[in-house]
């Protein structure tokens, strides 16, 4: 009997993490000053061998011709076709990503980084501290953790930002305050006479929240400032270190971790992070050279 | 007077105080009520009282002119209206409005001065109680000046 020996089929090669897919945007939608939530959906022919994202990743968006920034995902992970990507226009690509139009092409690679430690969440009391577009990283986060509702303890969302003009995903917020799963407290820096909520800066509203600090994880995300800030309030309530999460922000370029134009102390934002426990990174948060 | 004293000494503002402080601050203590839109404090005025929020909220505002009332912060439960009656000359620099019905309790800042003045250590229990709330609003105060959510951060 002849032995049938199979040639086997090598695996098809790795996709260069370097080459964009090719995107089109579906929706742009213009949320608050300045800030544009974008829609897109990769071309059918460019799905292959995409990975789902997680909430807390990124995804490098290129602008052709203009260049490539990184910017978080702010959808549901639940519906992973639809790429949702919530933008500040501050530099030429940004601005240049919130000029586009649906049907319009772009460049995507991704999704990139470490995102928010879901399973650690299960079975505890979760803080979610956001401050101004700091919201939109902890989006798909809220997603997820309202999606699986039984899995975790209380829930709080505590959002801060500069002026009742300038609050994101206004509607959803009321959403979810309607719901009574969900503790949701928001807050401004400055007010005029006729707003009925809260005035003052987000680490106020620590204290006041209802959680248990012994059995709790706290996602943190929003300007560096803030979240040093907010640390402290986590902390002066009785939360551990190794409890609170941050999501940093740093000069990502290649997003895998080569071109080190984002390092961070020993580490790299793009690929270790963005998300990293705060008594891993925290001793560099003082350190005014980075 | 019972009723008071456990009022006082379980707010979240004196808790832990000695019960022989609680009887101290009681004593200059009253139940007040203020209806939604009326001014607890204003502006410029003696800071003879402070106060205990027990429910409700109050917010903290200056006007300016041509601009109105500019709310700078909103308090809760739990929280304190007022550090102005610890500090010469004693004098308001804020207006305090309450939102809603808010249910406090006053305490008279003259005898409170006084029966510091007479007991240092009850001073200083009230100093180590009321420094962190000034240092907390300075800080807060920090960042709203910096516009920490501006583009350039």
């Amino acid at each position: 009997m002849a032995l049938l020996t199979e040639t086997p089929v090598p695996p098809p090669p790795a996709r260069d993490p370097m080459l964009p897919r090719i995107a089109r945007v579906r929706e742009v939608r213009a949320d608050v000053p300045e800030v544009f939530t974008l829609e897109v959906e990769l071309e059918e022919a460019d799905r292959a061998g995409l990975a789902p994202f997680t909430p807390g990743q990124f995804n490098m968006l290129t602008v052709f011709g203009v260049g490539e920034v990184a910017i978080s995902f702010s959808g549901d992970p639940a519906e992973q076709r639809r790429l949702v990507h919530t933008i500040r226009a501050v530099g030429p690509v940004s601005a240049a990503l919130t000029r586009l139009r649906p049907g319009d092409a772009l460049g995507l690679r991704g999704p990139f980084g470490a995102g928010w430690p879901m399973a650690e969440a299960a079975g505890r009391d979760v803080v979610v501290l956001a401050g101004g577009l700091g919201l939109a990283p902890l989006r798909p986060a809220l997603y997820r953790l309202l999606a699986e509702r039984e899995r975790y303890g209380r829930i709080v969302l505590l959002y801060g930002t500069r002026s009742p003009e300038q609050i994101l995903f206004a509607g959803e917020l009321e959403d979810w305050r309607r719901r009574f799963d969900i503790d949701v407290a928001e807050t401004v820096d400055h007010a005029d006479p006729d707003w009925r909520g809260h005035v003052g800066v987000v680490t106020t509203m620590v204290p006041r929240a209802r959680f248990d600090p012994a059995n709790c994880v706290a996602f943190v995300c929003g300007p560096e400032v803030m979240m040093r800030f907010s640390v402290n309030a986590l902390r002066d309530a009785g939360v551990a270190e190794s409890a609170i999460y941050l999501s940093m922000e740093r000069n990502m370029k290649c997003a895998i971790g080569f071109c080190g134009h984002c390092q961070f102390g020993t580490v790299f934002v793009c690929k270790d992070g963005p998300v990293f426990r705060y008594d891993r990174i925290g001793h560099l948060l003082a350190l005014k050279e980075f | 007077m019972e009723g008071l004293e456990g009022i006082v000494g379980e707010h979240r503002f004196f808790a832990g105080l000695d019960k022989a402080f609680v009887n101290l601050v009681t004593g200059c203590a009253k139940n007040v009520r203020f209806e939604a839109g009326q001014y607890i404090i204003h502006e410029g005025d003696p800071a003879d009282e402070l106060y205990l929020i027990r429910h409700g909220r109050v917010a903290l505002q200056i006007t300016s002119p041509g601009r109105g009332a500019m709310t700078f912060q909103t308090l809760g439960e739990g929280e304190i209206v007022g550090v102005s009656w610890l500090i010469p000359p004693y004098r308001w620099s804020h207006d305090a409005k309450a939102l809603e019905q808010v249910r406090a309790i006053s305490i008279d800042a003259k005898c409170l001065r006084d029966k510091c003045e007479a007991d240092h250590d009850l001073g200083y229990e009230m100093m180590m109680r009321f420094v962190p709330v000034l240092v907390g609003r300075l800080h807060a105060t920090r960042m709203q000046i910096l516009d920490v959510y501006g583009a350039s951060h």
